[in-house]
């Protein structure tokens, strides 16, 4: 188990360079200059473009920004935003529990209704159940977001009036967030109905946020599932006359479980490309809407920042799922 | 975030009540968040109406609702004979705001005007790099050329001496990175090592003071009790940053806000029907035009640039590309600013004239470019389809027009040059109500090559707006720019397309909110019904 570890940590080196080479360069590569953009129709002289230029480093030769840009990140520095002319790793630190407590609740939901649905309706295969669900999974993953959010929100805030429109947690409240996390912030204020308003936004966002891995999670659960119940040890099982629940529950599904967790862990990735329009619709302060913003005002150190904390956390969130999968099949951590 | 006492009582208090919003709060749906909150170092909207619209006064401001100067902390001020002195009385009873993290001990005085100023000006100044400044408004506006120093008569009293006569100087004063900051504040952070804050806690004079702000999501201010106008009427003020129009529009009609600001163009019907909403309109301080380049051969020909003029469907435009949110432009000034002159007559839509007046004038077989904007503006909400139509109205008097479009920066950038194919989509949101701010800018000969995109240098016009510059009293200005936009409508260097109409959505229990001709929002004065 150690060496497979130590195999899978020493890929992460050349990936990790490899995050930081194409971060810094993307953002250079797109056309617009983060100064003209900045002056918009008012303009800027030759001078103090130059000025304005050798103030925010750009004047430098490429290979050198991006030596800088190394040697700050190996000392946890990753810049300051050439806009709010704060620390892009403090930003992103005050918005990132925001995403991850939104993504991590839509990611339950995906997980605690897909596996049974694709369980359920691989068990029943070709019946009503199973067709039903597996076009409802397919609209679920071609439904544009955007759409589905602002159908949410009519019918159930405008119209019904069960949930909030959009934010965290009620105006009305307002008390310090030490984790950043509204759920737990909302309990440790312990002020009346807090934490019910916190629950209350959540529901919309996570739904929507858990619609398309929600659809993935059911589908391949589905699919591994019929073929683990087509294996010659399932008809042995049932052979013995287990009773089905033993059979599909524990004996099928944990054999069906590898294609799955790697689907998981995968739509950690869908979940914060989602997360930018789901942040933006429901004015969630996450950090999907600060890297689209930042992308457009041409922000070169937080894009480059904020991709490269992101690639970081979906290359540690992927060595996990391999290292739940040496637990669960054992077979690959020996390979 | 911070803790604030005061509001979690209040805030306990009202989610006792089990309100959605308490009466005494007024939330405002903004369309997104600040990116700092000292106005000086920025030029977005956001950001003003976050900080030196509601937090901070300047010496001078915009009457509320109009973009007529009136006195702010400064009582009264006079002009030397030259026009290059400006000496302002200061009023004595201006306090700062009071806030968890800054008390202050003595009101408002020169001190903090020259602290102001020098900040921005003086490139040693302690504060001048301190939250990586490029103070961009202030050299948008020519301040290091124009100001030559600043300097305390008294303790109540500052002198600006300029190195020119510059009329325009009153209505800079009014701008927002002209707004007045704490001396004593900065004093303190600075010798507490963080002078970075004086950009995150903001202490002004205005009317609402600052209490905190949780990144993209709230920002709340309370009201200033001692503010020298008069308390505001609502006691709170949240910002509720919502990035999306249709979300905006959905909390507005759910009562999770009061005010929105951009609305959807589609959900205007849908408003002016809803009875709980007021929609608020006003045309904006903004033109949109189509520049030729009166450089070039035969667009260096008036009577073609007037023929072309005639042959654009201006209507067909406000109904398809502003669907209803634009007004024909007849002047290169927008209506809301002083000195428009209403009695200039806008070239009729007369395709057959048009022709007939490309043939006079000796062109055939004429082909363009056209160059369309990549970004959406309010002064041209789709350049794009703009180009398509005016394509169309073009080969309607036999002129084929070819549409070319770049990057942003670089259309910017290539626009610019003197001897630059085709005409230009572009236009201009007025920066301080001045109708220098658009004429000379836009117009005058020291922009050609800048921001002059229609290399025009006409010296009748010139010498028209170089007087008025000159010039402080106010009716003789009038008279001067009134004379300078006939001068334009005859010489035709652009085609005025559309000044846009601004809608604001807010709820019916809000009273006496005004629209800011500059597109600010500004919430003092505003009540609240019970």
């Amino acid at each position: 188990m150690l060496s497979f570890l130590v195999r899978r940590l020493l890929t992460f080196v050349p990936t990790f360079f490899g995050v930081t080479l194409v971060s810094f360069a993307f953002i250079r590569l797109l056309p617009g200059d983060p100064i003209l953009l900045l002056a918009g129709e008012r303009g800027v002289s030759q001078e103090r473009y130059e000025q304005l230029s050798a103030q925010l480093g750009f004047d430098q030769p490429l290979w050198k920004q991006y030596i800088d840009y190394l040697a700050g990140i190996f000392q946890g520095d990753l810049g300051t935003s050439f806009v709010t002319k704060r620390p892009v790793i403090d930003e992103f630190f005050a918005l990132f529990p925001a995403t991850l407590e939104l993504s991590l609740c839509a990611i339950v939901i995906a997980i605690l209704l897909g596996i049974p649905a694709g369980v359920i309706a691989a068990v029943y295969r070709g019946k009503f159940f199973d067709r039903t669900l597996m076009t409802t999974a397919l609209v679920g993953y071609s439904m544009p977001i955007f759409w589905w959010a602002l159908l949410l929100i009519i019918v159930f805030s405008s119209g019904l009036g069960w949930t909030p429109v959009s934010g965290r947690i009620s105006l009305m409240y307002f008390f310090d967030t030490p984790t950043g996390f509204m759920l737990i912030d909302s309990l440790l204020a312990d002020q009346d109905g807090a934490f019910l308003s916190a629950v209350s936004h959540l529901i919309l966002p996570s739904i929507v946020l858990a619609t398309i891995p929600l659809a993935i999670i059911a589908r391949q659960t589905r699919s591994a599932m019929l073929e683990v119940l087509g294996e010659d040890y399932m008809r042995t099982a049932r052979a013995k006359g287990l009773p089905p629940l033993k059979i599909n529950g524990v004996h099928a599904l944990r054999n069906a479980m590898i294609p799955v967790i790697t689907v998981i862990g995968l739509s950690v990735g869908t979940l914060l490309a989602g997360a930018i329009l789901t942040e933006t619709i429901f004015s969630w302060p996450g950090i999907g809407k600060w890297m689209v913003d930042s992308i457009f005002r041409r922000d070169y150190q937080v894009v480059q920042g904020g991709l490269l904390m992101i690639a970081t956390i979906v290359m540690i969130v992927n060595l996990t799922v391999d290292v739940l999968y040496g637990l669960i099949n054992p077979k690959i951590r020996k390979g | 975030m911070r803790r604030f006492p005061k509001l979690v009582m209040y805030s306990a208090a009202a989610a006792a009540l089990g309100t959605a919003v308490s009466a005494q709060t007024l939330v405002y749906c903004s369309e997104g968040s600040p990116e700092g909150f000292d106005p000086a170092l920025y030029t977005s909207g956001t950001t003003f109406d976050a900080s030196s619209k509601n937090v901070y006064n300047r010496l001078v401001e915009f009457e509320r609702g109009t973009t007529n100067t009136v006195p702010g902390v400064a009582e009264e001020w006079e002009v030397s004979e030259d026009g290059t002195q400006y000496t302002f009385q200061l009023r004595p009873d201006v306090q700062f705001q009071s806030t968890e993290y800054f008390e202050p001990t003595r009101p408002l005085n020169a001190d903090d005007v020259i602290f102001t100023f020098q900040r921005q000006l003086d490139s040693e100044h302690p504060f001048h790099d301190a939250s990586g400044g490029t103070w961009e408004y202030f050299n948008a506006m020519s301040m290091p050329d124009l100001i030559e120093s600043i300097e305390k008569v008294d303790d109540m009293t500052v002198r600006f001496n300029l190195t020119r006569p510059e009329a325009p100087f009153i209505a800079n004063m009014a701008m927002d990175f002209a707004s007045i900051m704490s001396k004593e504040y900065a004093d303190q952070l600075e010798e507490a090592g963080t002078p970075e804050m004086l950009n995150q806690q903001p202490v002004g004079t205005g009317p609402f003071e600052w209490v905190g702000y949780q990144k993209d999501a709230v920002i709340r201010y309370q009201a200033h009790e001692e503010y020298f106008r008069g308390a505001a009427p609502i006691d709170n003020l949240v910002f509720a940053i919502t990035p999306d129009a249709s979300v905006r529009y959905q909390k507005v009609l759910a009562g999770e806000c009061h005010i929105m600001p951009y609305p959807n163009p589609a959900d205007l019907d849908a408003m002016e029907s809803e009875e709980a909403i007021n929609l608020m309109s006003q045309e904006g301080l903004n033109v949109g035009y189509l520049a030729y380049n009166t450089q070039v051969e035969p667009f260096d020909d008036p009577q073609v640039r007037k023929a072309l003029n005639m042959a654009i469907n201006k209507e067909a435009i406000i109904d398809v590309v502003f669907q209803g949110a634009g007004t024909a432009a007849k002047n290169p000034l927008p209506p809301t600013i002083w000195s428009y002159n209403d009695s200039v007559e806008d070239d009729p839509y007369d395709p057959e004239q048009a022709q007939q007046m490309l043939e006079d004038a000796g062109v055939t077989d004429l082909s363009m470019e056209v160059w369309a904007m990549p970004v959406q503006r309010p002064y041209n909400p789709n350049a794009r389809r703009m180009a398509e139509l005016i394509q169309e109205d073009f080969a309607q008097v036999g002129v084929e027009a070819e549409i070319v479009s770049y990057e942003w920066g670089e259309y910017l950038e290539r626009s610019k040059a003197e001897d630059r194919e085709g005409a230009v989509l572009l236009g201009w949101t007025g920066d301080n109500g001045d109708p220098d701010n658009f004429l000379a800018v836009l117009l005058g000969c020291d922009a050609v090559g800048g921001s002059n995109r229609a290399q025009w240098c006409h010296e009748p016009f010139e010498e028209l707006i170089q007087e008025a510059k000159t010039t402080t009293d106010r009716d003789e200005r009038t008279r001067l720019y009134e004379e300078a936009q006939v001068v334009f409508k005859e010489q035709a260097p652009w085609a005025t397309i559309a000044h846009s109409i601004v809608f604001e959505p807010i709820r019916q229990e809000v009273q006496n909110y005004k629209i800011d001709p500059f597109g600010g929002h500004i919430f003092y004065g505003v009540e609240l019904a019970q």
